[in-house]
């Protein structure tokens, strides 16, 4: 794979990823051609994309350039080249940017001696808003966080998963439709992460964009329509997981077939030239193949089942999810993430 | 539609009132950093050490050995050479740097960056602080320093500040003040904004305002301390190098020297708004 997954299928909300898109299109986050050095030390590079609503994941490892995606999208910092339009708006207008955006990002600091309380009002209050109004966003946020009864004591007493908290309150006390999270389930206990994953998700599905960078894999599977995958500042895979999965074709794809003869059905599947590998479950009771041609196979499981007559429990691919994807295009390269 | 009116619609078009709104929430969260941060009590010393000289002064001089006129000079002095070139120009120093590298180097700037509010009000809205905080700290001092200097002197003192030209001096005295803060703290602004060690540029700043009296008269209307030497009340006699810090060889009105400050103020926030328009947030660099 020369580092770039196709993209192909309509998300049922919004479209999915895609390189190319109307520059300032108004319901999509743009890069065009972005790069971004920090003096001769590479950010990203050649960045295109073109991201829709829903929860999206940025995925690399330490250094790929996912810190430096959020913040070029959030005019925290320029690009060196390129342009960038979050829902229409240039990054560098942020008097009209962050009425839609909400960054949560990953600088563990707070002004001095905030409470939680003040820290959500006072950046309210800089929006604009009265202090009625400004009282009754940071209640609201502090609710949606699980924070209300810490609220008012000071940030520095603060454990880690609670200053990760009263930061994504803070990102969505005004309700923007954007919401930048850079690694957002750090220093969570389970049950804030679940409480957090949920929310995330319920956003996403209200129609707003939620672009979500973690390392924790398997929770940013369940929770993303669709991953950017970032490595040493370039865009190595970007769309829908299964879509950005059928791309890597240096890796069959392992599909894990229950059915009521898995004997039969594993035999006559190797006889395909499509097929690399087609060995029983442990359990006895279904087969994993490993396929060039995913729709091929299908094809062939269909004619399967009429003329042999077995009988299909589930049919369900093995290795089309963030992890997978994740650890054939970059893996190699970095172990660890 | 002419070129005037054109500017007259657009100027009442812009949001001021929202701007106006953001300035005191800026303002609200940066006085209370400024007067309360233990990180200041230094400016305080530095501007309130003369009030307790002078104060020395008023428990030893009880036999009343010198006069109301001498020790008007010496006031006229403390502020010349003391304030204006030591302790408002450092005090400026320690409290407009701070404003932006403060919040760069606790990690906190980010916060004002990822509200919408734009970069050249929030510039303003902290400068706004930042003259608030030096103005009040340096006028309180120099109030200090005056009560006490004619407090000492009782009756007469009594009559020489409010019958006398006493409260007139003062008031210039915090006049100046007030635009020695002005115009040296958008000078620190804006090298804050450009560099991350203010000692450089401040002494450089220092040398200019010291040595502009033996430059071009084009030279010296680009120094803050030309115009605001005009508008001391008392005239300080001076020999040799003080001179330096008293003479002005080319004086202009008093209309000029008030405005001028505040025109070489404006042309640095000008400056200073496109530098923080610029500004990006890297933490890992400070």
């Amino acid at each position: 794979m020369n580092g770039r997954g196709q993209v192909t299928g309509d998300r049922e909300q919004g479209g999915s990823i895609s390189s190319a898109g109307a520059f300032g299109s108004p319901g999509r986050v743009i890069f065009e051609n972005v790069s971004k050095f920090y003096g001769e030390v590479l950010g990203v590079n050649r960045v295109n994309l073109s991201i829709p609503s829903g929860v999206t994941g940025l995925v690399g490892p330490n250094g790929s350039g996912k810190t430096t995606l959020m913040n070029l999208m959030t005019g925290l910092i320029r690009p060196s080249e390129g342009r960038i339009s979050v829902l229409g708006i240039p990054p560098d207008r942020p008097e009209e940017l962050f009425r839609k955006v909400g960054y949560c990002a990953q600088f563990d600091s707070f002004p001095k001696g905030a409470t939680g309380f003040s820290f959500i009002y006072n950046t309210l209050r800089l929006h604009g808003l009265d202090d009625r109004e400004s009282v009754r966003l940071t209640d609201e946020s502090l609710q949606r966080v699980s924070m209300t009864e810490a609220a008012g004591r000071k940030v520095a007493g603060y454990s880690k998963g609670m200053r990760q908290r009263i930061r994504l309150a803070q990102a969505i006390a005004h309700h923007p439709t954007v919401l930048v999270l850079d690694e957002p389930l750090n220093g969570l206990d389970p049950m804030a992460r679940a409480e957090s994953l949920e929310l995330f998700q319920a956003l996403g599905k209200q129609g707003l964009h939620v672009i979500i960078s973690s390392h924790i894999l398997h929770e940013l599977d369940k929770m993303s329509d669709q991953v950017i995958l970032m490595s040493s500042g370039y865009v190595v895979a970007e769309g829908q997981i299964h879509s950005v999965r059928t791309e890597v074709k240096e890796h069959p794809m392992q599909i894990l077939v229950r059915c009521s003869d898995p004997n039969l059905l594993a035999s006559r599947v190797f006889a395909q030239d499509h097929v690399v590998e087609a060995k029983l479950n442990e359990d006895g009771k279904g087969v994993l193949v490993r396929t060039r041609d995913a729709d091929a196979f299908y094809l062939l499981l269909n004619h399967l089942v009429v003329k042999d007559n077995i009988a299909l429990e589930t049919v369900a691919p093995a290795d089309d999810d963030v992890n997978s994807v994740y650890q054939y295009l970059i893996g190699s390269e970095n172990k660890t993430i | 539609m002419t070129s005037f009116a054109q500017f007259r619609k657009n100027v009442s078009e812009q949001p001021w009132e929202l701007w106006a709104r953001q300035i005191a929430a800026i303002l609200r969260m940066d006085l209370r950093k400024n007067f309360l941060s233990s990180r200041g009590i230094w400016v305080y010393l530095l501007a309130f050490a003369p009030a307790s000289l002078i104060f020395l002064h008023a428990i030893l001089d009880r036999a009343g050995s010198t006069s109301i006129r001498t020790d008007t000079e010496v006031l006229a002095g403390i502020f010349q050479f003391f304030y204006l070139r030591f302790g408002i120009f450092f005090g400026c120093m320690g409290i407009f740097t701070w404003l932006f590298r403060g919040e760069i180097i606790e990690k906190s700037l980010h916060y004002y960056f990822l509200a919408p509010v734009k970069r050249e009000v929030l510039l303003l809205g902290k400068f706004a602080g930042g003259v608030i905080t030096a103005t009040v700290t340096f006028c309180m001092a120099i109030t200090s320093c005056f009560a006490i200097m004619y407090a000492h002197f009782g009756q007469a003192g009594q009559y020489y500040v409010f019958d006398g030209p006493g409260m007139g001096q003062l008031l210039a005295y915090l006049g100046i003040t007030a635009l020695a803060c002005i115009g040296y703290g958008a000078v620190f602004l804006a090298f804050s904004l450009l560099m991350k060690n203010p000692i450089v540029p401040a002494l450089l700043v220092l040398a200019w305002e010291t040595f502009t009296p033996v430059l071009p008269t084009l030279a010296q209307r680009f120094s803050i301390a030309y115009y605001l030497k005009q508008l001391c009340p008392v005239s300080v006699p001076a020999e040799g190098l003080l001179a330096l810090f008293t003479v002005v060889s080319e004086p202009v009105s008093t209309f000029a020297a008030v405005i001028g400050p505040l025109v070489l103020a404006a042309a640095v926030l000008v400056l200073a708004c496109k530098l923080v328009h610029r500004l990006e947030i890297s933490y890992v660099a400070e």
